[in-house]
């Protein structure tokens, strides 16, 4: 008797597992893609994977549906670990029903969902859709909300990381835009509210899915996505690299990496980075892998807005979220695209417990029509708003110039940033010295000898960190090479920060 | 004696004679430009000077500024290095008005040598073998014909103001003697505006082979074997190596004793270097003579043991020379490579900016074999646009030759450059050539070797094997250490576990065994222990394989490693099996196809379009010119084409690999 209920068991197992069948999974494959099965094989650890409602069905019987059931209903859900640490997930199947959301699919969503909101584990989405289940209508479209609602309420109390893998249509784009990464998968995913036809008969524009949503729409362009990798196996791979550097959830800290690399490793060629003159660039990239922890800088958006960099390292074992401005970029100079996303990344480390380190050399926020009609006060002001309401432990160092307004934004002491050094080449002021010059000393503008001699004399003084550092602007003025060790234990010494907050719903962002 | 030398130069040839003088307690001064400040002469030095911007002719090479700095530090010597100011006659002169010792030869024969056709002749007087050939002018095509004739063919015809090999025809019979006159004659005109013309042996299979010689003031003058110089990239040297492969001892002493008695006929003091070019059937024949210490002299050291700069700061002094002819022998053999910042991938472009990464291997002697490195960088430092974009010389010393060479290759593994373009794979690879290892070189090798330029290394089975068991080290290493932080779901890592290392897309399975002292991994058919010191983040993986020690370079890449040893630059992946099967699903993205763009090869600044869309350019026209590094660069049309698009503007930046022009396909 239990033998046959085991059989049973078995075969039923072997049918959800095959989905859509061998055809299409060639199909699939033909693709470039991995199934959904075999993507979860790739991402978590071996044989950590515990699969729920794998027998689960849709209930519909419209338009000949009831005949055509498939265990699972074109969503594999469950859990196992990445690096031993658990974490929830859902990879939608293309290969059953085109991976297209029925109200079941979407219910076995939810379940894990709340589970993972229950728990405080994160969850990690593989999309791979084709969207609504047409033929389910508005309770397909009910499932979307239901997953939608619970990706905001889970936002901020557990990461949330969706990887496009797939065609991602529709209604079905605001559950991934409603998660803190996006990552997709080049030349084999797109994203789009509406698809090259419908752009087409509604505005005449011919364009293709690649152009309208692929990977490189959204990582250069959009900056829907976080980033992209060329195929399906190296971007599950880095993903569980990713995922290393995230807490569990609001309540916990990122685990720890022991690391060989000393605290105090010393840089020597930090001390000739920044080059002599002013105006000319150097790589930001180079002064945060070599403060990193093994030079490991993981990257969030770096295709877009160069001028600011984004994402993770690690400090002594621990994750460090860092925001700096690019000279090489812009001159660094903050935009409404920089503005955002430097926003964006403050909020999520402030939300899970990351410290954040500022490396600043900014000329000031980016001037011209385009940027005003475009908003950049309210953008900006999305940046100098999460600095001001971040809880977390700030650490800013200036590398050179730190210029009127965005000096006041990129993390100073006044906004309650807890330590502030400074780089002897460090420039404290309102704007650079020529500008500066040519308003204060208006009637001399004419000779060339005089404005001369005032921008020497306002270089002198200004441009150093002295300045600052006499009001107590910047705590310490720091040889580069010894940055690492500073930051080291200054986060070190703040790991205990604790922030009193007023009482509020939530505030309210300029968004 | 002296007592406080400057060195007239820049760079690793100041570090080199500062090393020496203050062996001798000798006080070192330093010259340096605008773009110098942060270099490491100056920081060796214990005063320096700056003598004015970049550009070499407003600064290294003013006579007034050098002596200007000589009287402001109380320098009473000056080492002119090599280059710059080394072979001008007038700069002696001028030291030796104000009464400051030069550190070189007399000017009488820096100007007699410095003449091709004045230190032609003197060797002829003092008996040198030189290049059979006319000095004289050639009148006509059967004047031509009868020099030839005289020489005895193969002959070469060149323009008498000639260089690049334009106006230079070889000639085996009396017709192609005709003919190549006429067309010499022609092209001289043409290309120097002087269209006269000199006949010479052609050198069949040419070797380069030089001779350092010693003289002090007081006539005695001794040679200290030869160099070979054959590995050259258009006239540069490459690689260089004390003794010649080529040489025997009669050979040796013969040229040995024509340097000598050329150096005293032109009354030569201090340490100079006598030129030959070597045919095939061991015929030497004198080139010129260098008035100055040569970039490759410390494989002389190397294998003398004689400190040359010692030795010039001495003759300099008065001293007579302490060194006779029978105290000098050869002990081992010394290797020297040039590390360039060239791009061997881009046809060997100069690379310059700034030295994210710069680490020699450790010098020093090592078991019966020496490591020396001589350099004017540091990591951080630049390589600037104004100077010869020379990164270190990097020599090894063993017993014998293949010892030297070996110890080189390991040498170049262990040599971290990063931040620009540069040679290491290159030289690596000459280091693996089997001709160059047979010491079957001529001055042709790379030309002839490389026609097409430098692809890359495609490594050896057991490189290959290597690079692969790296990365399986490396992987298990992260994942050791992953295993030991506290979770609740860690599944222990087995003793005995089997991976995949992918690379070039192809899987090769793999089992690694923890043992007591290391691993055991099972790769390609055979079993290998394996030791490794290798931490997580380390850029180089030391890996004792079955008791042969490795040393590559790793990188951390999306997914996997970049691992670089012995030339080959390889990406590869260590899966697990079940990942490795699938990895094979995934579609192979080759590299866009860019036959039909026009690509920038170098960051610069547009400074010309010379066609427009739908103009159809014929092979070798003009198609942009770029400025890069003060250079102006023709990019030219490889075939016929049609121009369909061009994005760019006159005045544009442009990044490297940047579309220029687009053509129809």
């Amino acid at each position: 008797m239990s033998q046959t209920i085991i059989e049973a068991l078995e075969e039923k197992r072997e049918e959800a597992r095959i989905g859509g069948g061998p055809k299409r999974i060639d199909a699939q494959h033909a693709k470039g893609k991995l199934t959904a099965r075999e993507r979860i094989d790739v991402l978590l650890d071996e044989g950590s994977f515990e699969e729920y409602d794998m027998y689960k069905t849709h209930r519909c019987t419209d338009f000949g549906m009831a005949g055509q059931q498939i265990s699972g209903d074109g969503v594999v859900t469950g859990w196992g670990t990445i690096n031993g640490r658990p974490v929830y997930l859902y990879s939608q199947d293309f290969t059953v029903f085109g991976g297209s959301l029925s109200e079941a699919h979407a219910e076995k969503i939810c379940k894990i969902m709340d589970l993972a909101m229950q728990n405080g584990v994160p969850v990690i989405g593989l999309n791979d859709s084709g969207g609504a289940r047409i033929q389910e209508g508005v309770a397909s479209l009910a499932g979307y909300s239901e997953v939608f609602w619970r990706n905001a309420q889970a936002s901020g109390a557990i990461p949330q990381i969706s990887m496009i893998m797939g065609p991602c249509a529709g209604g079905a784009v605001y559950s991934p835009a409603m998660t803190d990464f996006i990552f997709m998968v080049e030349d084999s995913s797109y994203m789009f509210v509406t698809g090259p036809d419908v752009v087409k008969t509604v505005t005449n524009e011919i364009v293709t899915a690649e152009e309208l949503g692929g990977a490189s729409t959204h990582t250069k362009k959009s900056s829907v996505a976080d980033g992209s990798y060329t195929d399906d196996i190296e971007a599950l791979l880095d993903l569980r690299r990713f995922f290393g550097f995230l807490p569990q959830s609001a309540s916990e800290k990122p685990p720890k990496m022991e690391t060989p690399d000393p605290w105090d490793r010393q840089e020597m060629s930090l001390d000739t980075i920044v080059p002599e003159n002013p105006n000319q660039p150097y790589d930001m990239k180079e002064v945060i892998v070599k403060i990193a922890d093994e030079g490991e800088f993981f990257e969030i958006q770096k295709d877009h807005a160069g001028n600011i960099l984004v994402g993770f390292i690690r400090i002594n074992g621990e994750t460090v979220g860092i925001v700096a401005n690019q000279p090489l970029v812009l001159a660094g100079a903050l935009d409404i695209n920089a503005s955002r996303k430097g926003a964006r990344f403050v909020r999520f480390c402030d939300a899970f417990n990351i410290p954040i380190l500022t490396l600043e050399d900014v000329p000031g926020f980016m001037p011209g029509t385009a940027q005003e009609y475009g908003g950049i006060i309210k953008h900006g002001a999305k940046l100098l708003f999460a600095y001001a309401q971040a809880t977390v432990p700030l650490v800013t160092v200036i590398t050179r110039k730190a210029y009127g307004g965005a000096y006041c934004v990129m993390a100073p002491k006044h906004l309650r940033a807890d330590v502030n050094y400074a780089w002897p080449s460090a420039e404290i002021a309102v704007m650079g010295a020529k500008g500066a010059t040519e308003i204060l000393h208006r009637a001399d503008l004419d000779d060339e000898d005089k404005i001369a001699q005032h921008t020497k004399d306002y270089e002198e003084r200004f441009a150093n960190p002295f300045i600052a550092a006499q009001r107590g602007f910047v705590d310490e003025v720091i040889r580069p090479h010894n940055t690492r060790a500073r930051i080291a234990r200054s986060f070190e010494l703040l790991k205990k920060k604790h922030v009193f907050q007023p009482f509020k719903r939530h505030d309210n962002i300029p968004l | 004696m002296i007592k406080k030398i400057l060195v007239a130069n820049r760079g690793e040839i100041v570090c080199r004679v500062f090393k020496t003088a203050k062996k001798m307690g000798i006080a070192t001064v330093a010259v340096y430009s605008d773009a110098d400040k942060q270099a490491l002469h100056v920081r060796m030095a214990d005063e320096a000077v700056h003598i004015g911007p970049p550009a070499a002719a407003e600064s290294y090479l003013l006579i007034d500024k050098i002596i200007a700095a000589c009287k402001e530090t109380g320098a009473d010597a000056v080492h002119p290095g090599y280059g710059f100011l080394s072979e001008r006659a007038e700069f002696c002169e001028a030291l030796a008005k104000e009464g400051i010792t030069f550190v070189g030869p007399p000017p009488k024969a820096i100007e007699a040598m410095g003449d091709k056709i004045t230190s032609k002749k003197i060797a002829d007087e003092a008996d040198v073998s030189t290049v059979p050939g006319h000095m004289g002018l050639i009148d006509d095509a059967e004047h031509a014909v009868k020099i030839s004739t005289e020489i005895g063919y193969p002959v070469m015809i060149k323009a008498s103001a000639g260089g690049g090999g334009k106006g230079m025809r070889i000639a085996w019979t009396d017709d192609e003697a005709r003919e190549g006159f006429a067309r010499s004659k022609s092209e001289a005109a043409s290309s120097f505006g002087d269209d006269r013309i000199f006949i010479e042996k052609f050198v069949v299979e040419p070797r380069h082979i030089e001779i350092q010689v010693l003289a002090d003031q007081h006539g005695n003058c001794v040679y200290l074997n030869e160099r070979e110089c054959s590995i050259q990239r258009r006239n540069q040297k490459v690689i260089e190596e004390a003794p010649s492969p080529f040489l025997d001892e009669a050979m040796r002493q013969a040229m040995g004793a024509q340097s000598v008695a050329l150096a005293q006929a032109v009354g030569y003091t201090s340490a100079g270097t006598v030129e030959f070019i070597v045919d095939k059937d061991r015929n030497f024949y004198f080139l010129e003579m260098n008035t100055r210490l040569q970039v490759e002299h410390p494989v002389t050291e190397l294998i003398t043991g004689i400190d040359l700069v010692e030795q010039m700061i001495r003759v300099a002094s008065g001293e007579t020379l302490a060194i006779k002819q029978s105290d000098i022998g050869i002990n081992g053999w010394a290797m020297e490579s040039r590390l360039y910042a060239e791009d061997p991938y881009r046809n060997f472009l100069p690379s310059i900016g700034r030295l994210t990464r710069y680490r020699p291997p450790a010098e020093g002697k090592t078991g019966d074999m020496i490591v020396r490195n001589d350099t004017g960088v540091f990591e951080g430092g630049e390589i600037s646009m104004f100077y010869d974009p020379m990164i270190a010389k990097l020599c090894t010393w063993g017993p014998d030759r293949i010892t030297a060479i070996n110890a080189m290759e390991d040498a170049l593994d262990g040599f971290e450059v990063e931040g620009i373009g540069h040679n290491l794979p290159f030289l690596s690879a000459v280091m693996a050539h089997p001709k160059f290892r047979n010491g079957d070189m001529t001055t042709a090798f790379i030309a002839e070797e490389y026609p097409e330029g430098f692809q890359g290394v495609d490594p050896d089975a057991e490189t290959a094997r290597v690079i692969k068991i790296a990365a399986l080290i490396a992987e298990r290493r992260k994942f050791e250490r992953i295993e030991k932080r506290p979770a609740a779901f860690h599944r222990s890592l087995q003793r005995t576990e089997s991976r995949v290392v992918r690379v070039d897309r192809q899987n090769n399975d793999a089992i690694l065994t923890v043992e007591a002292s290391g691993y055991r991994v099972a790769i390609d058919g055979g079993e290998y222990e394996v030791a490794s010191g290798y931490r997580v983040g380390d850029s180089i993986i030391d890996l004792v394989i079955d008791s042969q020690s490795y040393r590559l370079k790793i990188d951390r890449v999306v997914g996997g490693y970049r691992i670089r040893a012995r030339g080959a630059d390889k990406t590869l992946q260590v899966l697990v099996p079940r990942i490795a099967e699938l990895a094979d699903l995934m579609p192979e993205k080759l590299p866009p196809d860019t036959s039909n763009l026009l690509l920038c090869p170098m960051p610069g600044l547009v400074v010309s379009l010379n066609v427009s869309e739908g103009d159809t350019v014929e092979e070798g026209q003009a198609l942009a010119v770029i400025e890069a590094m003060k250079m102006e660069n023709v990019l030219r049309a490889e075939k016929q084409a049609v121009i369909s698009k061009v994005p760019v503007e006159v005045g544009e930046s442009l990044a490297v690999d940047q579309v220029i022009m687009e053509f129809e396909t």
